[in-house]
């Protein structure tokens, strides 16, 4: 027993064995059970589930929403990291105090950075409250409006980033100090400016780290929900939020299944877009 | 984009622009430091805020360092359970993580073997689902074995979330030991098995510790799977998203910033392996 469990042949697979079936059992096999959900009912495979969920008024501005947010949301984030890693990567002083603060928001939940936005926001709130001792309002006002969805849709974009920008930071900075400082360099010597510098050599050489920051962000705006759940409530719906009230409010499984399976659909889709579209063409030839 | 031009023919004549952007800079810094803090510092202001604080009109910037908002959240029917049941499902899934992916980082790590790539695909795969999804056909697993409504249920699948990074972190750490390390202490009489624990899990104790820790804010975070698959035992996540409706003010602050702390308290512990864990983590 002893031999063969040092055994160079076996070992491997006995380290990987326990993730391995974890993985199947709680990965694969669910995965499984969402599409059957989703595709079947008592008399076999059906499409009646993502009828009943077209069919509800809530599916397409669900799926507005959700498709909106992250076009909005995931390019300001991306352009605000950008900024910050830029800034970081110059700072003398003081660079470990200023990246820690600015990845604080990566250990905050979504519910808790909703529940900080909405303290600025609501009515009587802590923007009224400046705004009103500045002179600007006569009084409280209503800016999560039921009504007002725009306004809603704003203040979502808002906290997701706040709070979701650091992810996109940590892999831009990582990023960043893999590229060599000479290239930078030789361009300074020959009268590159930052901008010019920044445009031609760092941005083209971060392209796998934004490539990764795309595909996570994107993912997870895509299952935005507790932000939404907390500063818009039902009156901004998303797919996520939708698919949670099928499944606990209403308690209809497989309507909820069909919901999962066009979050899935739609996370694929983007995942394979970006990997198309920010395929580096010359790593080919230099592998 | 006009500065482009102004600094390239400026160049010759460094200074003058260059202590003038370093102006710019300092305040571009300083306001997106208080873009994150502001924030974080008023939930705080309404958290150790009066109740009577918490709903005012206009309202006051300073916080009162009164405890009424956070006692009164911790004798809100329910709140102790949910917050124990998150230390709980949080711990769990922490030891669940490394458990399941320290071995697998080490086989990773040490050896070369066919299916290796496979198995690191198959768990790079699962970052690109939204896993939280998962836990919609596992309540009805969940009801079949017993596992409905449960910490461990619910620790189970937070492990789905936190293990993969789990083994890419440890792969990427055991790397970082040298194997020789190992090679020698065999060579002086140790089994594998005593190699490593008496070589490479001293060295590679902090940085498991902060891949657990990893694990453990994920876990505590997490809102979707777990208020689809808590009823009885509700985690604090879970509490605060199902009692959005009904709850006072001062109960939402108090939740969400009692909800930040330890978040904050563990980034801090393991602000030194952030990048390099999420440098991995992404790769």
């Amino acid at each position: 027993m002893q031999r063969l469990l040092s055994s160079q042949k076996v070992l491997p697979y006995l380290l990987i064995l326990p993730a391995s079936l974890f993985l199947a059992a709680f990965f694969f096999v669910p995965f499984v059970q969402v599409v059957l959900e989703a595709f079947t009912s008592d008399e076999g495979f059906t499409l009646a589930h993502f009828r009943t969920m077209a069919d509800d008024w809530k599916f397409m501005p669900a799926l507005s929403n959700t498709l909106g947010l992250a076009l909005v949301v995931v390019p300001i984030q991306i352009t605000l990291a950008l900024v910050m890693a830029s800034l970081v990567t110059r700072l003398r002083r003081g660079r470990d105090v200023v990246l820690y603060v600015f990845t604080i928001p990566l250990g905050i939940s979504d519910l808790a950075a909703g529940l900080i936005w909405f303290a600025l926001l609501e009515q009587n709130g802590f923007l009224n409250s400046i705004l009103y001792g500045l002179g600007v309002i006569p009084g409280p006002q209503n800016l999560l409006d039921y009504r007002n969805t725009a306004g809603l849709f704003v203040a979502v974009v808002v906290a997701e980033v706040w709070r979701a920008t650091a992810i996109v930071l940590v892999i831009l900075v990582a990023g960043l100090g893999l590229i060599p400082k000479e290239y930078d360099e030789a361009a300074e010597v020959f009268g590159a400016g930052p901008l010019k510098r920044f445009f031609l050599i760092t941005l083209p050489l971060l392209r796998p780290s934004l490539q990764t920051a795309l595909i996570l962000r994107t993912i997870l705006a895509f299952e935005v929900f507790a932000v939404v759940a907390v500063l818009a409530g039902n009156n901004l719906p998303v797919l996520m939020g939708e698919t949670y009230s099928w499944q606990f409010d209403l308690q209809d499984h497989k309507v909820a299944s069909a919901y999962a399976i066009v979050i899935l659909a739609i996370s694929l889709a983007f995942t394979v877009f970006f990997l198309w579209a920010l395929h580096d063409r010359t790593r080919e030839a230099a592998a | 984009m006009t500065s482009l031009a102004t600094t390239e023919a400026e160049a010759p004549t460094r200074a003058e622009p260059r202590s003038s952007g370093r102006l710019v800079m300092a305040s571009a810094v300083i306001v997106l430091v208080a873009w994150v803090l502001v924030p974080i510092y008023l939930l705080v202001v309404n958290a150790l805020g009066s109740v009577a604080a918490v709903t005012a009109w206009p309202k006051s910037l300073v916080p009162e360092f009164d405890l009424a908002s956070l006692a009164f959240f911790a004798n809100y029917a329910g709140v102790p359970r949910a917050l124990l049941n998150s230390f709980l499902v949080a711990g769990l899934t922490m030891v669940l993580s490394i458990g399941l992916g320290a071995p697998a980082g080490y086989a990773l790590a040490r050896f070369r073997f066919p299916g290796a790539n496979l198995f690191r695909l198959a768990v790079l795969m699962t970052r690109a689902f939204p896993l939280p999804l998962l836990a919609l056909p596992l309540t009805v697993l969940f009801i079949r074995v017993g596992l409905d409504d449960t910490i461990i249920g619910l620790a189970l699948v937070h492990t789905t979330l936190a293990m993969p990074f789990a083994v890419l972190i440890m792969a990427s750490l055991f790397m970082s030991i040298p194997e020789e390390l190992e090679e020698a202490a065999w060579t002086l009489g140790c089994s594998r098995l005593s190699a490593f624990r008496k070589v490479v899990l001293p060295l590679a104790l902090p940085g498991i510790a902060a891949a657990g820790i990893f694990a453990f804010v994920i876990s505590w975070n997490e809102v979707f799977a777990a208020a689809v698959l808590t009823i009885e035992n509700k985690t604090l996540t879970a509490f605060l998203l199902q009692s959005l409706d009904v709850s006072p003010l001062p109960l939402k602050f108090a939740g969400g910033a009692v909800l930040i702390v330890p978040a904050l308290l563990f980034l801090f512990a393991v602000r030194k392996y952030l990048f390099s864990l999420w440098g991995i983590a992404n790769r």
